[in-house]
């Protein structure tokens, strides 16, 4: 768990970034944070593993307050994959993958072994272990710079609009494996978005932020979609106009789903027993 | 023409291929100065340029005082050094240092600084120690302007090493001074010609060593990658007289 107590960041040219944030971030689950640009999701995310230190207030992981543990270490711990990948012109994908476990003194041949797994694990094919990291696609390197981010088991991934740089497709690809991921391994992901649709596809918890790191609702995506706290939310879901802002007419005996323009979105149907992924327990 | 052709002669002369003042031992002594200066020189400014480029500060400072010493003449401060330190080969080594700084130092720094942002942030991000991001990303990623750096400084140094023996310190610049002295046009011919083969074998290694320490990776980088640019501005090297803001 990583809990933010009355958090700031003022930034030394007098940016106060983040003001007066408070927010628990659940173990094991996924916590999205959307919201336009400059609103303080890239600071907010920042501060969990300390590449910004915050000015005041608080943040604990698993009730440790990280201002008495070391950076670097703390650093190792906190998987982290950023929008550009991040990765090390230099060095063959392979090294790129194990560069935390070598840094931490893992042997070079075990490093690796467990860097081709990752590989496996994140889709990408072992034969391209030996290539740099400008010789792949970006998705693909999107994909190295998870594994990466994984290599050392970390139990928190903080995530920063990875996949805001490639293609729709290609992005869909790494949404759906992100989920599946998040399956198997069980971290505690902290995303960053601007996109509300990955918010609500990925976030068990959606976290909308306005400038200055002020929380305007946050809940799972069902709450926020059933209940906007307010025209901001409203209009940033896009609930009153567009894909989301769907009503029901009926022809010929059948319910059909329209959007706002009168586009057909699908017809209704009994819903699985199951309910959905964050219904009420 | 002619005078070409009685400078190789001179050059090939039997008479000038031993003893004490013969083609070997001034351009061992040549060679030695250029050496002795090029490693003072890289060992002062260096970790200087690392440090600056490492850091982001200190640079303006940096560059003002090189730049600053790069315009003082090299013989004058050669004569004024000697009349200080005496006849020697100490006043044409720290007048050779104070030259070939410049050069090292930028290409120090500004391999640094051209190195993408968001890799040193990376780097960072995943928890390397900040002397891990010196020698793990930034020295390697650097190479290749450092060499640059070196290459300009290197061939400064071998051409203006020429000087030394302004003030008795021999190298291949004893015949061009003793030529001038005897009106023996040849052997003046001589001297600059051996200088500037010197130059010209100095640039030809570089120019390898530049090849062979781009790191791998990097150089398809430069062909396909555009999507990446510096977000500071890259020195040129050579030239570290343009201020940063
Ligand atoms: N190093 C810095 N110095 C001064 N101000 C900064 C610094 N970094 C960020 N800021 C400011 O803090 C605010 C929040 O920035 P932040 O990067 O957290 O936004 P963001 O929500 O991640 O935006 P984006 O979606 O564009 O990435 C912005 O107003 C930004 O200009
Ligand atoms: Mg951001």
């Amino acid at each position: 768990m990583i809990e933010f107590r009355q958090v700031s960041k003022q930034f030394p040219d007098g940016t106060l970034a983040v003001d007066d944030f408070s927010l628990v971030i659940p173990s094991r689950k996924t916590t999205v944070f959307v919201g336009s640009s400059g609103c303080g999701k890239t600071t907010i995310l920042r501060m969990i593993n300390r590449m910004i230190d915050r000015t005041s207030g608080s943040i604990e992981i698993d009730g440790e307050d990280i201002v008495g543990l070391d950076k670097v270490k703390l650093r190792r711990r906190i998987g982290y994959v950023m929008q550009n990948s991040g990765l090390l012109p230099h060095r063959k994908v392979i090294d790129n993958v194990a560069t935390v476990p070598l840094l931490n003194g893992v042997p070079k041949k075990q490093a690796h072994a467990r860097a081709l797994e990752l590989l496996d694990t994140v889709g990408l094919d072992r034969s391209l272990a030996n290539r740099y990291p400008s010789q792949l696609s970006g998705g693909q390197q999107q994909r190295v710079g998870v594994a990466r981010g994984l290599a050392a088991d970390p139990n928190i991934l903080l995530m920063d609009e990875p996949f805001g740089a490639v293609d729709p497709l290609v992005r869909a690809e790494l949404q759906q494996e992100l989920i599946r991921l998040q399956r198997e391994l069980d971290k505690t992901v902290v995303f960053v978005t601007h996109d509300i649709d990955e918010a609500f596809l990925l976030g068990d918890q959606v976290v909308i932020l306005q400038k200055g790191g002020v929380i305007v609702q946050k809940g799972s995506p069902t709450e926020i979609l059933s209940a906007p706290a307010n025209d901001f939310v409203a209009d940033f879901i896009g609930a009153t106009k567009g894909k989301r802002a769907l009503h029901i007419d009926r022809r010929d005996g059948r319910e059909v789903v329209l959007d706002s323009e009168g586009r057909a979105a699908g017809v209704l149907v009994d819903g699985p027993t199951g309910g959905s992924k964050d219904a009420p327990a | 023409m002619n005078l070409l052709i009685e400078a190789f002669a001179w050059i090939f002369d039997p008479a000038h291929q031993s003893g004490p003042n013969g083609i070997p031992i001034r351009l061992v002594q040549h060679l030695t100065i250029s050496l002795v200066v090029l490693v003072i020189s890289s060992v002062i400014a260096i970790p200087l340029g690392y440090l600056i480029g490492h850091t982001g500060r200190g640079r303006s400072l940096a560059v003002s005082l090189t730049g600053g010493f790069r315009a003082l003449p090299t013989l004058g401060l050669l004569i004024i050094l000697a009349l200080w330190l005496g006849i020697g080969v100490e006043a044409p080594v720290i007048a050779l240092v104070v030259l070939a700084v410049p050069p090292i130092l930028a290409g120090a720094y500004s391999g640094f600084e051209a190195i993408d942002r968001r890799t040193i942030d990376s780097a960072r991000a995943v928890g390397m120690t900040e002397w891990q991001i010196v020698r793990k990303v930034e020295i390697p990623l650097g190479l290749p302007l450092l060499i640059g750096g070196l290459r300009s400084g290197t061939l400064q140094i071998i051409a203006t090493a020429t000087l030394a023996d302004y003030v008795g310190a021999g190298g291949l610049g004893r015949f061009i001074f003793v030529g001038l002295k005897s009106n023996d046009y040849p052997q003046m011919l001589a001297g600059s010609v051996l200088v500037i083969a010197l130059a010209l074998l100095s640039e030809g290694i570089f120019a390898i060593i530049q090849k062979l320490v781009v790191p791998r990776g990097v150089v398809a980088n430069q062909n396909t990658d555009v999507r990446t640019p510096s977000s500071r501005r890259v020195a040129v090297v050579g030239s570290p007289t343009e201020e940063r803001k």
